[in-house]
C-alpha cells in the first residue's frame, strides 16, 4: 500500500480493485484508535473482531465505522457520554447501525460525546474531553465531538454522529470535515438514546461528500420502528456536479452579521464568490424569525430532554446509588444527582419548569409558535432559492474551558444551525479553508427531502475548495505495518 | 341540612388486543414474570413507541356505542411522573385531543374517552402490601403496555347504589362489544370516583375528593358510600371536606389520603414528540360503526317495551347468551306474552346458574311449547317447572310428551276433580262456613287441600269456580 485511502470512497475502491484488504484497513485502523491520544473513543473492538471475507463483499466492503456512543449497540457499552449509563450495553442495535453494518461497514469504535449530546465543545462527557487534532488545546465541537475528532485525524475512514441544533454541523466545521445533518424523518431514531425527540438526527461525519452521500444512501427509509420516520422519496446517488449553473442562493443577513467571527466571514465571503464563479446566482434575503431560534431552541429540547432522560431512575439499568433513609424519592434523586453532569442538570430543570403548569404557554407553547415560524421563514426563502448558505459556526475551534463557565457563550456556537433543526430541514457543513490556521465550515442549507441536490452542491463547491482545503489536511496516522513485512498478502 | 352527593366516574378498561398498545409484545395472562416485555415496553434507552391500530379500532367501536363525538384528529401526550412501575418516568396518554368526546350511556353524560398504556404491576414484600413500608418492592413490565381506554363521565351520578349499577351497564356494554373480557378481580377495569356533596336544589357542587382503583362494582359502592357518609358528618359538623385523593380499603372499610391538593402532580403534559397524530378517516370511522352490534343500553329500551320487568330486561341485557335465549323463544312462541315468556326465560336463568341456555339440552321452540301448554291450562305452572322444564334441561324432548309420561297433566273438570273439592270442603267445614259468610281469603285452605291432593295438576282458577259452585255462591 503506497498512501492510506484518504476517503471511504476510496478505500471501498481499493478493496474491490484488490490493493487493499479489508482486513489491513482494519488493523490499521484499530490500532490508530487504540493508540488515540484526543480521547475521541469510549470503546474500541478488539483487533480480531474484524472483517471477515463476506463483508468484503458488501457495498461498504468491510471498512471501519466509529458509531457515537449513543446509539444502542447489541452487547457493546452505550453510554451516551454519561456515568448514569456507564458499561450500559444494550440488548439491541439501533436501526441506522443494523443497517450500516448490513450493507458491510464493520463497527471499529464507539465515540466520545457531550453527554446526552448536551453540549457544543464535547466537554461535556463524563468520559473526559476530545481534543480537536488540528490543535490539542482546543475543543473539537460538539456534541459529535468524538465522531468529528476521529475522522479528522484520519483513525477511521468516517463516522456516525447525531445532530439536534448542530452536533454533526459544528464539530464537523471546527474539525475541517464534512457533516451532514439530514431532513427529520430521513433516517430511523429506534435505538438511538434521545435528547430531544423533536430534533434528533442521525447523519454521517466524513472526510468528503461523495463519502456522506455513500454512508447517508444506507441510512434513509422508513423504519417500523420509528413512527416519525419516512421513505426516502428517491435513491441516493454519488454526487457528481462540478458547476453550480442556473442554482439560485440565498444568503440570509440574520446569519452572517453580527457574532460572525472576522475569519470566519472573510472565508464565508470568498466561498460566496466561489458560488458565483461556479454559475450560480447569490442574493441576500431574510430569514426574520431565525434570530429568535436559538431562545425557542433552548425551551424546546430541554422540555423534550427532561422527559426523555426520566427513565435514567436506577430501577432497571444504568447506575443506582441506594438512598441512606430507604426511601425511594431519595434513591431516585441521588442516582441523578451522582449520575448526570451539571449541563444535563441545568437543561432538565429548564425542561421541567417550561412544561409545568401555568407556564406551559408562555414557554413551550410560544417556543413551539416560534418554531412555526422559523419553519415558515425557510419555506418562503426556498420559494426564490435552491439552497441557503451561511457559515457553520460563527467561531473557529475555540480553547478547552474557554466558555465552559458561560453556558449561553457556548449556546452561541449553535446559532448558524439551531434554526434549520427546528425546521427539520437538511443541512450539510463543508470545509472552507482556515482562519488563524483553524478548519472553518460552510453550511449549504436546502428544503426537506432535497439531500440528493444539497449533496451534488456541496461536491462542486469541495472541488472547487480543494486547493483551500488541502492546507487543513493532517497526515494519515494508519500504518500498514503488514504489507511492509509481507504477512499480509491479500493484495500480492 | 339536605346535603346531595354528586358523582362523577373514571374508568381504565383494559382492550383485548393482541399486542400491546406501542410495541409487539402479546398481552399477557399469568406468564411469568417479565416474560412479555421488550425494548420499548421496558422503556430501555433509544426504544421508541408505534401506536397499536386494533386500540384505535376498539377506541372508535366504544365511541360510537357511547354516542360520542370521534376526533378527526386526536394526538398522544406525555404525562410525566416517577414511579417505579413506570420505566419511561412517563405514561403516553392523551391530553387535550382525546379520541372521543361526549355522548352519553343511560342517563349519564360521557365527558371524554380516550387511549393510554397501563403501568406494570409492583408487588411489594412486606406486611403493608403498600409501598410505604414495604422491604423492597418487585416490578413485572408483562402488563406494562397493555392499552387501556380512559371512561370519563360527567358528575351525573347521585348515589353510591346508582353508580354501581350504571358501572354495570358499562362494563356489559365493553364486554359486548367484544373491546374487554372486564375481568375486574384481575384489574382488567378499575374506577376512580369524584365525590363531592353539596345543600340539594343549590345547583352548586361541593369541595370533591377522588377515590382511587377501586377494582369490583361492590367496592366502588362501598367506596362512595363510605366516602359519602364521611363528607357528610364534616359537613354536618360545620367542617370543610378537603380536595384530596384517598384509597379505599375494602377489608377495614376505611378511607386514607394518598395525597393533598398541595401535593397533586403536575404532569407536565407536553404532546408525545415520538408519535405523529392519528388521522382518523371516513373507513376508519365506518368500520368501527360496523363492528358495533346492539348494546345493552339498547336491549334494555326494546326489552322493556316489550313489556318485560325492568329486572328481566337488565338481566337479558347483561347476559348475551340469557337474551340472544328469549329472543330465540319469543320467535317461536305462537301467542304467548312477552312477559309470560320472560318469566320462563328467567326460570331457565335460575335453574342452570352460571351455565348459558345454549350448554343445556333445552330448545326454545321446547320451552315456548311448554309456556303454551300452561296458557292452554294443559298443565299447570307448578308441576310445568319443577318436573317438566327440569326433565327438558336435562334431557330435552317435547314437552307435551314429558307431561303424559310424567302424568302431571292439568285435571279438567271432571268427577275426580269435582270429588277432590267435595273433599276438601268436608275437611274445613270452618274456612266453608267462612266463605259463605263473605269471608273470600277462607277459599285458601280448601284449595290448598285441592292441590295437595292432585298433586298441582288441578287448575286453580278451575278448582275456585269448582268450590263456589258447590257452596252456591
Amino acid at each position: 500500500m503506497s498512501a492510506p485511502p484518504r476517503t471511504a470512497t476510496e478505500a471501498v475502491e481499493a478493496i474491490r480493485a484488490g490493493q487493499l484488504s479489508a482486513r489491513e484497513l482494519w488493523l490499521a485502523c484499530q490500532a490508530a484508535a487504540t493508540d488515540d491520544e484526543l480521547n475521541a473513543f469510549t470503546w474500541v473492538a478488539d483487533a480480531d473482531d474484524g472483517p471477515n471475507e463476506e463483508a468484503a463483499a458488501l457495498p461498504f466492503a468491510g471498512i471501519p465505522l466509529a458509531v457515537k456512543d449513543l446509539f444502542c449497540t447489541e452487547g457493546i457499552p452505550s453510554q451516551a457520554g454519561s456515568r448514569i449509563l456507564r458499561d450500559y450495553r444494550p440488548p439491541y442495535t439501533a436501526t441506522v447501525v443494523r443497517q450500516l453494518l448490513d450493507a458491510g461497514a464493520s463497527l471499529l469504535a464507539k465515540t466520545n460525546q457531550d453527554e446526552f449530546a448536551m453540549g457544543s465543545s464535547n466537554e461535556n462527557s463524563a468520559y473526559g474531553a476530545v481534543l480537536n487534532p488540528h490543535d490539542r488545546g482546543r475543543v473539537p465541537g460538539g456534541s459529535s465531538g468524538g465522531s468529528a475528532a476521529a475522522v479528522a485525524a484520519g483513525i477511521v475512514p468516517w463516522a456516525l454522529g447525531t445532530d439536534t441544533g448542530g452536533s454533526i454541523r459544528q464539530p464537523a466545521a471546527l474539525c475541517g470535515i464534512v457533516g451532514l445533518k439530514p431532513t427529520y424523518g430521513a433516517c430511523s431514531r429506534y435505538g438511538m438514546i434521545a435528547f430531544a425527540s423533536s430534533l434528533d438526527q442521525a447523519g454521517p461525519l466524513t472526510r468528503s461528500v461523495a463519502d456522506a452521500a455513500l454512508l447517508f444512501s444506507k441510512m434513509v427509509g422508513r423504519d417500523p420502528c420509528d413512527s416519525t420516520s419516512l421513505a426516502f422519496p428517491e435513491a441516493i446517488e454519488l454526487p457528481r456536479s462540478e458547476r453550480l449553473d442556473g442554482l439560485r442562493f440565498g444568503v440570509p443577513d440574520e446569519l452572517t452579521g453580527e457574532g460572525v467571527e472576522t475569519g470566519v466571514r472573510a472565508a464565508f465571503e470568498a466561498s460566496v464568490a466561489l458560488v458565483e464563479q461556479l454559475g450560480a446566482s447569490v442574493e441576500r434575503c431574510q430569514l426574520p424569525h431565525a434570530p429568535h431560534a436559538l431562545a425557542a431552541y433552548y425551551l424546546i429540547a430541554p422540555a423534550e430532554c427532561s422527559s426523555n432522560l426520566a427513565r435514567f431512575d436506577g430501577v432497571r439499568y444504568g447506575l443506582r446509588v441506594d438512598s441512606q433513609d430507604g426511601s425511594l424519592e431519595e434513591m431516585y434523586s441521588r442516582t441523578r444527582a451522582e449520575g448526570f453532569g451539571a449541563e444535563v442538570k441545568r437543561r432538565v430543570m429548564l425542561g421541567t419548569y417550561a412544561l409545568s403548569s401555568g407556564y406551559y404557554d408562555a414557554y413551550y407553547g410560544r417556543a413551539q409558535r416560534v418554531r412555526t415560524k422559523i419553519a415558515e421563514d425557510f419555506r418562503a426563502a426556498f420559494e426564490r432559492f435552491d439552497f441557503i448558505l451561511t457559515p457553520t459556526s460563527p467561531t473557529a475551534a475555540f480553547e478547552l474551558g474557554a466558555r465552559t463557565s458561560d453556558p449561553l457563550a457556548m449556546y452561541l456556537s449553535d446559532f448558524c444551525t439551531v434554526p434549520m433543526s427546528l425546521a427539520g430541514i437538511p443541512a450539510i457543513s463543508i470545509p472552507n479553508g482556515a482562519s488563524g490556521g483553524l478548519p472553518v465550515g460552510l453550511q449549504v442549507v436546502g428544503p426537506a427531502f432535497s439531500e440528493p441536490r444539497l449533496l451534488d452542491a456541496a461536491h462542486a463547491l469541495e472541488l472547487a475548495h480543494a486547493d483551500r482545503v488541502k492546507t487543513i489536511a493532517l497526515p494519515s496516522p494508519l500504518r500498514f505495518e503488514g504489507n511492509e513485512n509481507g504477512a499480509a498478502g491479500a493484495r500480492e | 341540612m339536605n346535603l346531595q352527593p354528586t358523582i362523577g366516574l373514571e374508568i381504565h378498561v383494559q382492550l383485548d388486543t393482541r399486542t400491546k398498545m406501542f410495541c409487539a409484545c402479546e398481552l399477557s395472562f399469568g406468564e411469568p414474570p417479565n416474560t412479555r416485555t421488550c425494548p420499548v415496553c421496558l422503556g430501555l434507552p433509544g426504544a421508541l413507541p408505534v401506536l397499536n391500530a386494533q386500540s384505535i379500532h376498539f377506541g372508535l367501536m366504544i365511541g360510537h356505542a357511547l354516542g360520542c363525538e370521534l376526533a378527526p384528529q386526536s394526538i398522544f401526550h406525555r404525562k410525566n411522573y416517577f414511579y417505579p412501575d413506570l420505566p419511561k418516568g412517563f405514561q403516553i396518554s392523551q391530553y387535550d385531543a382525546p379520541l372521543c368526546r361526549g355522548g352519553s350511556l343511560g342517563d349519564v353524560r360521557i365527558d371524554r374517552v380516550h387511549l393510554e398504556e397501563d403501568a406494570a404491576k409492583l408487588n411489594h414484600v412486606g406486611v403493608s402490601g403498600r409501598i410505604h413500608g414495604a422491604g423492597s418492592s418487585i416490578v413485572d413490565f408483562n402488563r406494562g403496555g397493555t392499552p387501556l381506554v380512559e371512561v370519563v363521565t360527567e358528575p351525573d351520578l347521585h348515589d353510591a347504589e346508582e353508580a354501581r349499577v350504571w358501572l354495570a351497564l358499562l362494563a356489559a356494554t365493553m364486554r359486548q362489544l367484544g373491546v374487554s373480557d372486564v375481568r375486574m378481580a384481575e384489574g382488567s377495569l378499575r374506577c376512580d370516583a369524584n365525590v363531592s356533596l353539596a345543600p340539594a336544589g343549590s345547583g352548586e357542587l361541593g369541595v370533591k375528593t377522588e377515590l382511587k382503583n377501586m377494582n369490583s362494582f361492590s367496592f366502588v359502592k362501598r367506596g362512595i358510600e363510605a366516602e359519602i357518609a364521611r363528607q357528610r358528618a364534616l359537613l354536618e359538623s360545620g367542617a370543610e371536606v378537603v380536595q384530596q385523593t384517598l384509597h379505599f380499603d375494602p377489608r377495614s372499610g376505611n378511607l386514607t389520603s394518598l395525597r393533598s391538593k398541595e401535593e397533586a402532580h403536575d404532569y407536565r403534559y407536553f404532546p408525545e414528540p415520538d408519535l405523529v397524530p392519528i388521522a382518523i378517516d371516513e373507513e376508519m370511522v365506518q368500520r368501527a360503526r360496523e363492528a358495533v352490534g346492539e348494546l345493552p343500553a339498547t336491549r334494555i329500551a326494546r326489552y322493556e317495551h316489550l313489556g318485560l320487568s325492568a329486572e328481566h330486561a337488565h338481566q337479558f341485557a347483561f347476559r348475551p347468551a340469557l337474551g340472544s335465549f328469549f329472543e330465540a323463544v319469543l320467535s317461536a312462541a305462537d301467542g304467548a306474552s312477552p312477559r309470560e315468556l320472560a318469566t320462563w326465560t328467567a326460570h331457565v336463568a335460575a335453574a342452570l346458574g352460571e351455565r348459558d341456555p345454549d350448554a343445556s339440552a333445552l330448545e326454545p321452540a321446547a320451552l315456548a311449547a311448554l309456556v303454551a301448554l300452561v296458557g292452554a291450562g294443559r298443565v299447570a305452572a307448578g308441576p310445568a317447572r319443577t318436573v317438566v322444564l327440569a326433565r327438558l334441561l336435562s334431557q330435552g324432548g317435547d314437552p307435551a310428551r314429558i307431561v303424559e309420561q310424567e302424568g302431571v297433566g292439568a285435571l279438567d273438570d271432571d268427577a275426580g276433580l269435582a270429588d277432590a273439592v267435595a273433599a276438601a270442603i268436608a275437611e274445613h267445614p270452618d274456612a266453608a262456613e267462612r266463605l259463605r259468610a263473605g269471608n273470600a281469603k277462607a277459599i285458601g285452605p280448601i284449595v290448598g287441600h285441592v292441590m295437595r291432593a292432585t298433586k298441582g295438576r288441578a287448575d286453580g282458577g278451575e278448582v275456585t269456580r269448582l268450590v263456589h259452585e258447590r257452596l252456591g255462591l
